[in-house]
């Protein structure tokens, strides 16, 4: 009989709570920051937000991982008032939010080197060309390069064994762009993970694996892994901090972003959050979770761009590549 | 036909039979020895996991831990607004897929009549209970996110796993259900009982037992689920917690909790663990071993309700 009781008293109060979630709700009273995008941009602005709430208690911000560009399908919908990109904003993404009537202040907010990495154990690899690392990742190579003595003449007879970002990943598009020339035009026949300490346990495993991972990633693996410095053109060039803010370190060292809807930019917290993220304090917060700050310069464009209310993207829709700093400042943004 | 069938046995032909512990004896203790071999390797399997989580969480285990929110630095990070998350979902879920459940295994096994229709609902319950988790995220990310309007809240997840794990509450409540002797049945009717008095009175006291069973594995899976709830679109990092439910102005109690965002332990889980360098694991770890006390203790509390069924029901 007990039983029987306590189990109408759930029917009902099932119902009930159901009945009355359904009911619309007035406006929280607490504002909410909907923060969603690239996993590579997620842990500074993890950091930023942490410390944002600590003197803003009263502001709710929340931040997700859905990549760049399951990030860009939410923030296109009005759904995220801020979004993490790791490679500007796309035609199709573009198009997305003008047609939802979305519109968009860009915000370059930090440095990322896309690394190519290899075991410590693999002793032939010290430096990769472009043009090598083309022919090992384009589309043709699919099941035809499978050693490494196809690679380079000198290397080795031995098997040759990849591993890089899923499809879904800002840096699969970004890598693949700079290095095969067409956004995720990639081979398949790879090991492919949105996660990238698989990756890391991957290629520090396998003396003949050959990888590319964020470089906050080797950072904090650096013993087990050896970076492989990049010829584009004007020699070996080892990816750190003063290689990528100089430009030398080229086509790997990538812009990250802030996408903020210019709507939500009215709301006073929400600008709070975005110049807090500009500020110097926000620049310490990125060096401390290991990437590389821009250059000063590029936060007094963003704080103008912020202030003057400037929508658009100075990147005209493609995950453009090989931009030195100065460059990637002086491109005014356009809707 | 074989020539040793035909074979009287060997006593029969008055031939010295095989000595005690010869090959029946031999082959009774070999598959002994396999059926404890398969045992063991399935509870050392568990045993390793679990003493592997808690040597590397037990250290990073304290009270800060439970009581912080996510940060960027290990030391400091905790898990206030992951358990409180998942406590959350589980209750939404488990108010609604357990009379949901229990309902429809009644109605399978007492009132619904034999035919084809509903042959096919139940082919079509055991075949839910094998479709991947991953799909009810896709179902719920279109049907409650977009189309009921919902939103990425605590209230869509708790509907989503409730979803789910229905069809394993409903195949164990039924087998609960067919466990009670037709007699206890017959008894009732006989005495006049309406079907709704016999099932009320007899049918869910005797099985309550069984019922549980199913209601703790069915929770227990549903607490671990993540894929279904990364689709949905829960968020990684939350420092802070839900709307509370109770208010101090009338009308004193809010649902506004239902509607909020939130995160979930296996979700934050997976966050430390897929982060660069090595420094969040022990967070993971000490993580991991609240999620299985937490299981530990739904399931505790199956026996306990077990137990007292088993003392209750005599026939």
């Amino acid at each position: 009989m007990r039983l029987t009781t306590s189990l109408f008293a759930a029917v009902a109060a099932a119902t009930l709570s159901g009945a009355l979630a359904l009911r619309p709700h007035p406006a929280a009273a607490q504002a909410t920051i909907a923060i969603d995008g690239s996993s590579t941009v997620f842990p500074i602005t993890e950091a930023v937000a942490e410390e944002f709430q600590r003197t803003n208690r009263n502001v709710r911000v929340t931040v997700g991982i859905s990549g760049t560009g399951g990030g860009f399908k939410k923030f296109c919908r009005g759904e995220t008032q801020i979004q993490d990109a790791s490679r500007p904003i796309l035609q199709a993404e573009m198009e997305e939010c003008r047609r939802a009537g979305i519109r968009y202040v860009e915000l370059p907010i930090a440095f990322d080197a896309v690394t190519v990495v290899v075991s410590p154990r693999n002793r032939f690899v010290e430096c990769l060309t472009v043009a090598e690392l083309r022919r090992i990742w384009e589309p043709a190579a699919q099941g035809r390069i499978t050693n490494w003595n196809q690679v380079r003449p000198g290397f080795p007879d031995a098997r040759l064994s990849l591993y890089g970002a899923g499809a879904d990943s800002g840096t699969f598009d970004y890598f693949t762009e700079a290095v095969v020339g067409r956004a995720k035009a990639s081979r398949g026949d790879y090991t492919a993970s949105e996660d990238d300490n698989v990756l890391v346990q991957g290629v520090a495993r396998d003396p003949n694996a050959l990888g590319y991972i964020p470089f906050a990633y080797v950072a904090a693996h650096a013993r087990d892994l050896k970076t492989v410095a990049i010829d584009g053109g004007r020699g070996c060039v080892q990816p750190s901090a003063e290689t990528v803010l100089n430009g030398t370190y080229a086509p790997l060292s990538r812009p990250l972003f802030l996408y903020v809807n210019l709507q939500a930019l009215e709301r006073p917290e929400v600008r709070r959050f975005v110049e807090f993220y500009l500020s110097p304090a926000g620049r310490d917060l990125i060096r401390e979770v290991r990437y590389v700050p821009l250059p000063e310069q590029a936060y007094e464009i963003g704080l103008r761009r912020v202030r003057e209310r400037i929508a658009g993207t100075g990147y005209g829709g493609r995950a453009e590549v090989a931009m030195p700093i100065a460059e990637v400042l002086q491109h005014e943004p356009r809707e | 036909m074989s020539g040793a069938v035909l074979e009287p046995p060997a006593a029969a032909r008055g031939l010295p039979q095989p000595p005690i512990g010869g090959l029946r004896a031999h082959a009774d203790l070999i598959f002994a020895a396999l059926g404890l071999l398969a045992m063991l390797v399935a509870v050392l399997t568990l045993a390793a996991l679990v003493l592997d989580l808690a040597v590397r969480g037990l250290p990073r285990l304290d009270l800060q831990f439970l009581t912080s929110f996510p940060s960027r630095r290990p030391s400091q990070a905790g898990i206030l607004s992951a358990w409180v998350g998942t406590t959350l979902v589980m209750l939404v879920t488990a108010a609604i897929t357990i009379p949901l459940g229990i309902g429809a295994a009644i109605y399978l096994e007492e009132y619904a009549p034999r035919n084809r229709l509903t042959d096919l609902i139940e082919i079509n319950v055991a075949n839910l209970a094998g479709v991947p988790s991953i799909i009810y995220g896709l179902l719920a990310l279109g049907l409650f996110v977009y189309a009921l309007g919902l939103g990425r809240s605590i209230l869509t997840a708790g509907l989503t796993l409730a979803l789910l794990v229905l069809p394993i509450i409903i195949v164990a409540t039924r087998e609960a259900l067919r466990a009670v002797p037709p007699t206890v049945r017959e008894a009732a009717y006989a005495l006049g009982a309406t079907r709704w008095r016999m099932i009320a009175d007899h049918l869910l006291p005797y099985s309550a037992g069984g019922i549980a069973t199913g209601v703790i594995i069915a929770l227990s899976r549903a607490i671990g689920e993540t894929a279904p709830l990364i689709t949905i679109g829960a968020l990684t990092f939350i420092a802070f917690l839900p709307t509370p439910p109770i208010r101090p102005d009338f009308p004193f109690v809010s649902f506004q909790w239902l509607s909020d965002p939130f995160t979930v332990l296996p979700i934050q889980m997976f966050n430390w663990v897929s982060r660069p360098g090595t420094d969040f694991l022990p967070n993971a770890a000490a993580a991991g071993l609240v999620l299985i006390v937490m299981t530990i203790a739904m399931n505790l509390a199956a026996i306990v309700i077990r137990i007292r069924v088993r003392r209750r029901v005599k026939w």
